[in-house]
């Protein structure tokens, strides 16, 4: 463990700091400065326990996904139990444990896409990613995620790739969309 | 002092003073659709491109602004072309090479691109003006059939017909002056018609361009915006817009644009003349209920929580849609967001509550920003915040964001996500008016809901009265998708019927296929068979056929759709969208799940419906929430009218419409393959074989039942059984 240079205080990662009283911040400074501020900003609020999915989502922004760490620190700063924090977080959709590709798929399977044909576009996806949904490619370059609705139904079946929406997609058009974010079979 | 209607109507002098300088001035407005679908669709680059052609010409008087959706997504991105004393030109489709089409020869020369524009049903797009007659219920009981004739005489006997244009319209909720019509693009809307004075108008306003004054009617409807600029295309004509009534018209990032259109006049109103209790009273006597789904009376709501003695209290707006295949809450913020300020501003002076919510969700950025941007914005103009137009009246908003959790709709469970818990639903009562967010007395209200609210103040509840049925006031928004032709936002009034929803605002079923049902309420609705078409929208009597009005999902499916696919579809949702807190949803809803795969992968057994219908009966009555009470009911509607499909899959093992993989095998037809090698090729698993001008092979072991051989087949040799 590494010693801690600026606080006085053991904290999380330290020796001695695992006690319950604890609440110095990790000597590692898990959060850029940003997202300290905003916790603070935060924390200045009434009921300052009601932005604890705001804060989430923006740790999730910063990182990609969530991590045991990071829920830690987290309860450090709010003075919220661990355990609260992982319950909201695992709890909501939004947010992830698993670091997701360089090109994030999703496809929509909403009502209107599904009727259309979406769970065909999610089979050739699976087919030729040779991952199935909610993994990642072992190189790291893509994922497949499944969306709810994002409320193009009009345009159904819809795929977006990073935040590139394609739409009315058809089984056999995959495959370049793939190609379009430097897929090779 | 200023009163605050004072203070308002000099904000609305000065805005609209500037929109005239920066906007009305110029002989040429383009308008670019600009919402979640219309940028998928590409409206970015066409705005870029309109952008693009503006600096070439920099004489050139054109103003090119952003409007919201208006709600025909399928032919997106929409571009809207007003030119002073013209008929709005819509063009669909657009794209950056249309716009250098666009641009060269009807902004640079005054030539409409015909090929480029929706067309109008009725006659051609470069007509003069366009006469339309309301065809509404009340209208056509006062013979309004008539007045279309007369107009139709009276337009040939002048010689008129390529420049007069007669189109009908849906209920335009003007019954007090009907017949009546409207004549654009001078906007002149003609009262109580007979067939004289029509032959009067007819020549007087459409041969010589006089408009006839005394037979004008000089009111106003917030409503009645929208129908000078998309009212002669017919998918538009048939609605008649009041929550919607500024999508598509005017710019959602312009404070001042909707502060012309009567933006915030009501909350003036409110201020001025209206005590809290008398605003209650105009809301219960509208007779408006929850459009979130629940149809709970929304004057009753407020007097709850308004009746609670406590000095501090929350108001909430519903953003929160879940309901996969809707999207109307989504356009509605993106397309006029200070609507939903203005709605939740009046709810609060109602009930007592100085803070309010829009709970809105995360997968919707776009509409986010606008919202952001629109509180910014009435902030800094003093419309919201400490002491309101100097009323002493105090109200703030902020937006929290879900975070992807359906069960959040709930209203109990949406209050725990604001509070920062995991949104899971708690037993009611206490209902949220007496103890809800952090324990105060709270109201949540739907987005529909909150923008009916202006529309009701300033038109009046007892006009509101005047639409809809009897327990169903006011009209409802609904997202029609799936396998109709006309995709897109749809605002009707209350008792319009299914068909004609499908058939006149719908176009009918896509690809010329037969219709099969059409499922309304999300995954808490239900399926409703051809038979049921004539059943009124509104929220008794699409209970009783055994759906629910929901928040306004309408998804179309034809003969190709599997109905017990579509169960599982469904089931599929809410059994990974329920939160797990009460027994009958989580283990309930995974064990029809688990029968209903059973099912359609052909092992299903006779005395599976039996058991499915006992299960529903039991998680209906014994869960917590909404939606576990809910989740049946898809299982429920489709075992009530496509049994003969459940008992197909069961005892048959054949999916008559063909979706279930397991249930269905692809053949290719000896007597019909010419051996164009086309199946061969495309085939992903490459289990088709056969030279080439000889009959192909399907092998059934190896064969994925994709059907895309089924799809590039040209000769109808592939089979699917």
């Amino acid at each position: 463990m590494d010693t801690n240079p600026t606080n006085q205080e053991p904290c999380c990662c330290c020796e001695g700091g695992k006690s319950e009283e604890t609440r110095a911040p990790c000597c590692h400074q898990v959060f850029p400065e940003e997202i300290l501020n905003y916790i603070h900003e935060c924390l200045q609020h009434p009921h300052s326990e009601s932005f604890l999915i705001p804060i989430l989502n923006k740790i999730q922004q910063h990182f990609g996904y969530l991590t045991p760490e990071y829920l830690d620190e987290v309860a450090h700063l709010m003075h919220i139990p661990s355990a609260k924090i992982s319950g909201v977080a695992t709890f909501y959709h939004l947010f992830t444990f698993v670091p997701r590709g360089k090109n994030r798929i999703s496809v929509c399977l909403g009502t209107a896409c599904y009727v259309k044909g979406a769970a065909k576009l999610l089979e050739r996806l699976e087919d030729l990613l040779k991952i199935k949904e909610g993994q990642v490619t072992p190189d790291g370059q893509f994922s497949i995620d499944m969306a709810r609705c994002v409320g193009a139904c009009a345009l159904a079946p819809v795929i977006i790739v990073n935040d590139r929406v394609y739409s009315e997609v058809k089984p056999d058009q995959v495959e370049k969309i793939l190609q379009d974010h430097g897929f090779q079979k | 002092m200023a009163t605050p209607m004072e203070k308002l109507l000099d904000m609305r002098r000065k805005a609209i003073f500037r929109i005239f300088e920066h906007k009305f001035k110029s002989p040429i407005r383009i308008t670019i659709g600009s919402a979640t679908c219309e940028n998928a669709a590409g409206a970015n680059a066409v705005y870029e491109r309109f952008q693009e052609w503006q600096k070439k010409h920099p004489t050139l008087d054109v103003v090119i602004g952003r409007v919201g959706c208006a709600g025909r997504c399928d032919l997106e991105p929409l571009v809207t072309v007003v030119a002073h004393h013209q008929i709005p030109v819509k063009y669909m489709r657009v794209n950056p090479e249309k716009v250098d089409k666009i641009f060269e020869s009807h902004i640079l020369n005054g030539k409409v691109v015909d090929e480029y524009t929706m067309k109008r049903q009725d006659g051609p797009i470069n007509a003069e003006r366009v006469v339309t007659v309301c065809g509404g219920a009340r209208c056509l009981k006062n013979d309004c059939l008539n007045i279309e004739k007369a107009f139709i005489e009276g337009i040939q006997k002048l010689g008129l017909s390529d420049r007069v244009v007669v189109t009908r319209s849906a209920c335009q909720g003007l019954c007090e002056i009907g017949p009546m019509a409207y004549v654009y693009p001078d906007c002149v809307m003609y009262k109580k018609l007979t067939p004289e004075i029509v032959e009067h108008i007819c020549r007087e306003h459409l041969l010589k361009g006089h408009s006839l004054g005394e037979y004008a009617w000089d009111g106003e409807r917030l409503a009645n915006r929208f129908f000078p600029i998309f009212g002669d295309v017919h998918f538009f004509g048939k609605q008649l817009r009041l929550t919607l009534r500024n999508c598509g018209v005017i710019d959602p990032e312009s404070l001042d644009e909707y502060l012309a259109v009567r933006g915030y006049e009501a909350a003036a109103k409110v201020l001025t003349e209206m005590t809290p209790q008398q605003v209650i009273d105009t809301v219960k006597q509208s007779g408006l209920r929850g459009r979130g789904g629940g149809g709970f009376p929304t004057g009753q709501k407020w007097q709850f929580a308004a009746n609670q003695k406590n000095d501090v209290k929350y108001m909430i707006c519903n953003a929160d849609e879940g309901d996969p295949g809707a999207f109307m809450d989504r356009s509605a913020i993106e397309g006029d967001p200070h609507t939903i300020l203005e709605g939740l501003l009046i709810a609060g002076y109602a009930i007592g509550a100085k803070q309010g919510f829009v709970y809105i969700r995360a997968e919707y950025p776009l509409a986010v920003v606008r919202l952001e941007k629109a509180i910014a914005e009435a902030r800094a103009n003093g419309l919201l915040g400490k002491n309101i137009f100097g009323s002493n009246v105090d109200f703030d908003i902020e937006v929290r964001l879900g975070a992807g959790a359906f069960v959040c709709g709930e209203e109990t469970a949406l209050i725990h996500s604001i509070e920062g818990a995991r949104g899971m639903p708690s037993p009611r009562p206490p209902y949220p008016a007496i103890s809800g967010l952090w324990g105060k007395p709270t109201v949540i209200n739907n987005v529909e809901t909150v923008a009916n609210i202006p529309v009701v103040i300033l038109d009046g509840a007892k006009w509101f009265r005047t639409l809809g049925t009897e327990g169903s006031k006011g009209t409802k928004v609904f997202a029609l998708a799936g396998k109709v032709k006309n995709t897109g936002l749809v605002e009707v009034p209350m008792g319009t019927t299914l068909r004609e929803v499908v058939y006149d605002v719908g176009g009918g079923i896509k690809d010329n296929k037969a219709f099969k049902a059409v499922q309304t309420g999300g995954p808490a609705g239900g399926c409703l068979p051809e038979s049921y078409l004539n059943t009124p929208v509104d929220y008794d009597s699409l209970t009783a056929a055994g759906s629910i009005m929901g928040s306004g999902g309408m998804i179309i499916m034809d003969e190709n759709t599997c109905m017990v696919d579509v169960a599982k579809f469904f089931l599929d949702f809410t059994q990974s969208e329920s939160c797990g807190k009460c027994t009958p949803c989580r283990e309930g809803t995974k064990i029809m799940l688990e029968i209903l795969k059973r099912i359609t992968d052909g092992k299903g057994e006779e005395s599976d419906i039996p058991k499915l219908e006992h299960l529903a009966k039991m998680i209906r009555s014994a869960s917590l929430c909404g939606l576990g009470q809910c989740a049946p009911n898809p299982v429920l509607s489709t075992l009530r009218y496509f049994r003969h499909e459940y008992e197909a899959h069961i005892r048959d093992k054949k999916c008559p419409a063909g979706v279930c993989s397991a249930l269905v095998s692809y053949s290719i037809n000896p007597e019909k393959c010419v051996g164009c090698t086309a199946c061969r090729r495309k085939c992903p698993v490459t289990c088709i074989t056969g030279e080439p001008k000889k009959t192909h092979i399907i092998d059934q072991k190896a064969c994925i039942k994709c059907g895309t051989c089924l799809t590039v087949c040209k000769f109808g040799a592939v089979v699917r059984s």
